[in-house]
């Protein structure tokens, strides 16, 4: 197998008396939209931020194309191409969808010109293009979400790290940013996803795996880990496999 | 706003005061409205399009004006080479204060306390330090020459501190259109995501620090000129940091020409303050304390922000959008 | 510059005449961390209020005869009222909720309320006196001024009065709601800007208490809550944002910190060390020695 583009070894991370992640170990395969999920306080958020490089580890390593780049800052990181988006989305307001974008784009080229035509194209792709002059604020939730994606997709990552993109949205827009997503993985972007829809994540993914109490679980396709009792344990309590008469595999 | 247009026509107007106007009073006024106004130009940099906000911008001020006047006063310096290392200094004085702080993590209410703190040891130190002329302050020989940057005629003071306004225009339009200032404009509006989309927030506000200091260390410099002395209060005093940071919240943060504006306003309020109530000590910053108050409550955006959302009510939104970007 | 004199008496006296000071200066923060820890704002305003307190405590002594200790029963409900009103009228509605706009809306107020205090009364420094201003009790290896001793056990009736009405009353909790969790309490059906005017107020009252402490031994004029409110940021930062047992702590620290390099350095230069203390804990450990939020 071809060396994973990020590979999360024995990752921990304590807080006082915390330990909200317990030797986590993952990889992420270049050219692959990759699953992190788990019940509410699983520790996927401090994951996510380690990975990110908003959160220092007590212990363990990430490795980045098989560079350690456990506890580099978040700019260095985009600079190497790890993108990624935030839960609570805030574009930057005052300044249109397009400057939104532009800022992102700027990693990436260094006069406004240029950037401004990269970002128009970006904010294209992620079907704003009729809201560019707008003001971000205005956007809906579903509009923010895009241009959350946008503005990540403007650095030109190899890397995106999507943190619950789809929380929020209805059945419709989900239906509608699942095929933006699926297109990006396509174009090269190799994707790890957090999120609580289960339904598109599961659908999304090629690869999931499952965090419970700062701890991986369980990983494999998304078919493979639905049917794994510990995983329905972990969300629905001791025994609440036996209880469902859940096949298990 | 776009181009250099409109800054060309603002300055050739204001330019062409002096040939109309000849009343000493009114040069006069004029004269301090635009050091006001350079000085609020710097504090905008850092805190309109920054978003950190100084409360002691008076600590670039006072360096600017006391080394402009120790380096001719004690060591014979040339008053334009004095000038301009004022202006240096300021800046050095701004990397340090910005280096510290900076990468200590430190924003918000923070900052403006510390930055505050730093002003006021700067003017403990002038008050007790021989090189300041401590508690006496310093003094600049008169000598209406050029080459020792004084001059007779105040319409020459005018134009001066004019070209210095211009200028920092200047810097200001050009940051708005520069990777520099939109990421520095993304670090106010969200650090967090900036960083995430590649911004090294710290040195970018790192250097919106060193340009702002600079500028508003220039406005020192100017005020030893034109007035001749300078002391702990004067240069370090609440009263520059707070005119420093008025002038662009009245005007309009984060806009070009805001402190411009708000300067006028600032001083037309002083004036007629001194007008309606007599020249009482303590008066004039009554009227700025109200006003930053009424200001923030109304028209947080300044009074660009209110003309700019009076445009936006009756502006068609498709003739909006052809205008943008 | 004096010699320094390193006799052990004079070094013990300024020691304890720090902690006297300083329990005065730790009330003043106290009102500072209170209003920190709840509305999460520094209250630029804290200075000017200190001098108006000043102000008023002076002319109840003039005008109304009362001794500055008596002065402070009736001040401290008079500028809890003046700190509600503040909050609720003014800081509360003109900064629309956000940060930034707190933090000039305080600064604009401090800057109206002292030049107020300027234009009204001048820049003159005026002071009080009191018959016992400088009784003093005898403690053998040296004395210590009666109206400071006063002062220091005012302080701590005062932090026990607020420790009491936090821990045993109904608004005591909903200011603790509050501050920990402000949409939790909102939901909950706490009226957030009341308790947002009612810590305010207490702030306030601290200040007004303080400053009827100060004035036996202190001057009055509008340029002196300034440098208090400095050297109580000082007092916060070290003792930790909204941590109450950090601004008594603080306090009495700094008070001897700056009676000691008064001693060593001579007045003007003690201040330095105070702003010196001050930068460098706020970047060395910006959380404070109790370590709170930051």
């Amino acid at each position: 197998m071809a060396e994973p583009l990020l590979s999360v070894d024995r990752v921990s991370c304590r807080f006082g008396g915390l330990l909200a992640v317990n030797a986590a170990s993952f990889t992420v395969a270049a050219g692959r939209i990759t699953g992190l999920i788990g019940p509410n306080g699983a520790g996927k958020t401090t994951l996510f931020a380690i990975i990110s490089g908003f959160q220092r580890p007590s212990s363990g390593t990430v490795r980045y194309r098989g560079e350690i780049v456990t506890g580099l800052p978040p700019y260095e990181l985009a600079r190497r191409g790890i993108a990624r988006t935030f839960q609570i989305v805030q574009p930057f307001t005052g300044l249109s969808v397009l400057e939104n974008i532009l800022v992102g784009a700027h990693l990436r080229h260094r006069t406004r010109s240029d950037a401004l035509a990269a970002a128009d194209l970006v904010g294209r792709e992620v079907g704003l293009a009729d809201l560019l002059d707008r003001p971000a604020d205005t956007l809906t939730v579903a509009g923010r979400k895009r241009l959350e994606l946008a503005r990540a997709l403007a650095t030109e990552p190899q890397l995106l790290l999507l943190d619950e993109v789809l929380a929020g949205l209805n059945p419709t827009e989900i239906h509608e940013i699942a095929p933006i997503i699926r297109r990006l993985c396509e174009r090269g972007i190799s994707i790890l996803m957090i999120e609580h829809v289960m339904q598109a994540v599961m659908s999304l993914s090629q690869h999931v795996f499952v965090l419970a109490e700062g701890c991986i679980i369980a990983e494999g396709t998304p078919a493979q880990v639905a049917a794994d009792r510990t995983v329905v344990e972990a969300y629905l309590g001791h025994g609440a496999a036996k209880k469902l008469g859940v096949a298990l595999g | 706003m776009r181009g250099l247009a409109p800054i060309a026509v603002v300055v050739a107007v204001l330019a062409a005061v002096p040939l109309v106007v000849q009343s000493n009073t009114t040069l006069n006024f004029l004269v301090v409205t635009l050091l006001i106004a350079l000085a609020g130009q710097g504090w905008n940099i850092l805190g309109g399009y920054g978003g950190q906000y100084s409360f002691g911008h008076a600590a670039f001020f006072g360096t600017g004006a006391y080394a402009t006047a120790i380096l001719q006063v004690r060591y014979g310096m040339n008053a334009w080479l004095a000038f301009g290392a004022g202006i240096v200094l300021g800046a050095a004085v701004g990397a340090v204060i910005g280096a510290w702080t900076f990468r200590a993590g430190i924003k918000g209410s923070y900052f403006a306390l510390v930055s505050l703190a730093f002003a006021e040891v700067l003017r403990i130190l002038a008050s007790v330090a021989p090189i300041t002329g401590a508690g006496v302050g310093t003094l600049v020989k008169l000598d209406l020459r050029v080459e020792a940057l004084q001059f007779e005629s105040r319409a020459v003071f005018y134009w001066v501190i004019l070209a210095l306004v211009a200028i920092s225009l200047l810097v200001a339009q050009r940051l708005e259109r520069t990777r520099f200032g939109t990421w520095l404009i993304a670090v106010r509006e969200n650090e967090d995501a900036a960083k995430a989309l590649g911004v090294n927030a710290t040195q970018v506000k790192l250097g919106a620090m060193v340009i702002s200091a600079a500028i508003t260390a220039a406005a020192g410099c100017f005020y030893t000129q034109y007035f001749l002395f300078v002391d702990s209060g004067i240069a370090f005093g609440t009263r520059m940091s707070i005119e420093a940071l008025l002038t662009p919240i009245i005007g309009g943060a984060g806009t070009v020409f805001g402190p411009l504006l708000g300067a006028l306003v600032v001083q037309a309020l002083g004036e007629g303050a001194k007008l309606v109530a007599g020249d009482a000590p303590g008066l004039s910053l009554i009227v700025y304390g109200c006003v930053l108050i009424l200001v923030i409550a109304f028209a947080p955006r300044g009074l660009i922000g209110l003309i700019d959302t009076a445009r936006r009510r009756v502006t068609p939104p498709a003739k909006r959008e052809a205008t943008h970007g | 510059m004096r010699k320094p004199l390193f006799s052990p008496i004079i070094l013990i006296t300024a020691i304890l005449n720090g902690l006297l000071t300083g329990a005065v200066y730790a009330l003043v923060a106290l009102g500072l961390t209170l209003i920190y820890g709840v509305l999460h704002i520094i209250n630029f305003a804290h200075g000017a209020l200190l001098s108006a307190a000043l102000f008023a405590a002076f002319f109840a002594f003039h005008l109304l005869g009362l001794d500055p200790y008596l002065a402070a029963l009736l001040l401290a409900p008079i500028f809890f009222a003046f700190g509600y009103a503040l909050q609720r009228l003014v800081i509360g509605p003109a900064s629309h909720g956000d940060d930034r706009n707190m933090l000039l809306v305080t600064l604009g107020l401090s800057v109206v309320i002292e030049n107020g205090l300027l234009y009204a009364f001048r820049a003159d420094t005026r002071t009080i006196d009191l018959p016992y201003a400088f009784q003093t009790i005898d403690l053998g290896f040296t004395f210590l001024p009666i109206p400071r001793l006063i002062g220091f056990c005012v302080v701590f009736a005062v932090a026990l009065v607020l420790w009491a009405i936090m821990r045993r009353t109904d608004v005591g909790k909903a200011i603790r709601a509050v501050a920990k969790e402000k949409l939790g309490a909102q939901l909950a059906g706490i009226d957030v800007a009341h308790i947002y005017a009612i810590t305010f107020g207490l702030g306030t009252a601290c200040v007004a208490v303080a400053a009827c402490l100060l004035i036996p031994t202190f001057y009055v004029n509008p340029t002196v809550g300034e440098a208090f409110v400095l050297i109580a940021f000082t007092i916060v930062v070290l003792g930790g944002m909204g941590s109450v047992p950090g601004a008594l702590v603080g306090g009495l620290l700094i008070g001897v910190v700056e009676s000691l390099s008064g001693l060593f350095l001579g007045e003007s230069l003690g201040q330095i060390g105070i702003f010196l203390i001050f930068i460098a804990v706020l970047l060395v450990r910006p959380t404070g020695l109790f370590g709170a939020k930051a």
